[in-house]
C-alpha cells in the first residue's frame, strides 16, 4: 500500500483543495501519470501518481481541503498486476 | 561521446490574435515539449476576442450577465484548468502564458506567482507607473484599480496560463463578471498613461521584465 500525499508546493503554502480527480477508486493508475489536481488560490496543481497499482481509497473528495503531510488516497501496488490481467483477457 | 541537447534560456512565441480555445491548445502543446524537455522555457504572447473563463474553483455567479445576453454577443464562457475565479479577455488586453520548468527557478508555486506580480510592477515602472501588490490577493493594482490578473496551472512543475494585463481593451466588458470573484474596478495602461501603448510595444517591455526577473535575479540554471 502507497499512500499519495500533497507534495511541498512553495514556502507558506500548508494546504490545497482537492479539484479534480482524474481516476475514480477502483481504477488501475501507472507510476507517474496525473491521479489528482489540487489547487491553492491562483494555481491548480497536478499529483502523479507515486506507483503503479489499484485506486484502493479516495480519502479527500473534491472540494474538500487537505493539508501537508495528509494522504488524499492509497494506491494498492499487488492488485496492479491482477487487474493488468484481467484487462489483457 | 552524444552532447546533450542545448536550448536557449527562453524563448518568446507571439500568436497575435487568436481565439482562445487554439491558443490554449497550442499552450498544452508546447506545455508538453517543455515537460519532455524537447523545448525551453517559452513566453506565449496573445489577446483574444471577448470570452470569459473560469478557473478551477470558479463561482458560476461571479458571471454578472444573462447567459443569453452572452450568446447574442458571441462571448463564450470557458470552463479551464487554472488557478483563480472568473476573468474576462478582449482585444487590446496583452495575455501572457509563461511556459516554465519550475525545476529551474525554484518549486515554489507562491514564490513563482511573486515573481509574475513583479514582471507587471516592473513593466508598469517602465511607464511611470507605480503598480501594487495587494496581501492576500494575487494581481496587480494601480490604486484601487486592478490592473492585471494573475492564475496558473502546473504540470510536472512546468506552468502554463499566466497574466492578463489591460493595455488598451474595452473596460466595458468587466460589467459582466466580478473579476476574480471580487467587487473591483479594473483599468488599464492606456487610461493611466495618457497615450496609446501599442500590443506590439507591451510585448517587448514585458519580455524584457520577464528576462529580469527569471533569468539575471533569480539565479536559475537552464539546460
Amino acid at each position: 500500500m502507497t499512500d499519495v500525499f500533497l507534495p511541498e508546493l512553495g514556502e507558506g503554502i500548508d494546504k490545497a483543495t482537492v479539484s479534480y480527480w482524474y481516476f475514480r477508486e477502483g481504477q488501475v493508475v501507472k507510476e507517474g501519470e496525473d491521479l489528482v489536481e489540487v489547487s491553492t488560490d491562483k494555481a491548480t496543481f497536478n499529483i502523479p501518481a507515486p506507483a503503479g497499482g489499484l485506486l484502493a481509497e479516495i480519502l479527500i473528495q473534491e472540494g474538500d481541503t487537505v493539508n501537508s503531510g495528509e494522504p488524499l488516497a492509497i494506491i494498492d501496488e499487488s492488485q496492479a498486476a491482477e487487474a493488468e490481467k484481467d484487462e489483457s483477457v | 561521446m552524444k552532447q546533450p541537447k542545448t536550448f536557449p534560456a527562453y524563448r518568446v512565441v507571439d500568436l497575435g490574435r487568436i481565439d482562445f480555445l487554439s491558443a490554449l491548445a497550442i499552450q498544452k502543446k508546447i506545455l508538453q515539449e517543455v515537460i519532455q524537455r524537447a523545448s525551453s522555457d517559452t513566453i506565449i504572447f496573445c489577446e483574444h476576442p471577448a470570452t470569459i473563463t473560469l478557473g478551477r474553483l470558479a463561482r458560476e455567479d461571479n458571471i454578472l450577465a444573462k447567459r443569453d445576453l452572452l450568446n447574442d454577443l458571441g462571448i463564450p464562457v470557458v470552463d479551464i484548468d487554472r488557478g483563480g475565479d472568473v476573468t474576462l479577455h478582449s482585444w487590446g488586453q496583452l495575455v501572457v502564458y509563461p511556459i516554465f520548468n519550475l525545476v529551474n527557478h525554484g518549486r515554489d508555486l507562491k514564490k513563482f506567482l511573486f515573481n509574475l506580480e513583479q514582471v507587471v510592477i516592473d513593466f508598469l515602472q517602465y511607464f511611470g507607473i507605480k503598480g501594487e501588490r495587494r496581501m492576500g490577493f494575487t494581481g496587480v493594482w494601480i490604486g484601487n484599480k486592478k490592473i492585471a490578473s494573475i492564475g496558473i496551472g502546473v504540470r510536472k512543475w512546468v506552468t502554463f496560463h499566466g497574466i492578463a494585463i489591460n493595455i488598451n481593451n474595452d473596460l466595458d466588458y468587466f460589467s459582466f463578471i466580478r473579476p476574480c470573484g471580487m467587487d473591483v474596478e479594473m483599468t488599464s495602461l492606456n487610461k493611466i498613461c495618457g497615450r496609446e501603448v501599442g500590443l506590439g510595444e507591451a510585448e517587448k517591455i514585458m519580455a524584457n521584465c520577464f528576462k529580469q526577473i527569471f533569468y539575471f535575479k533569480d539565479g536559475g540554471s537552464h539546460d
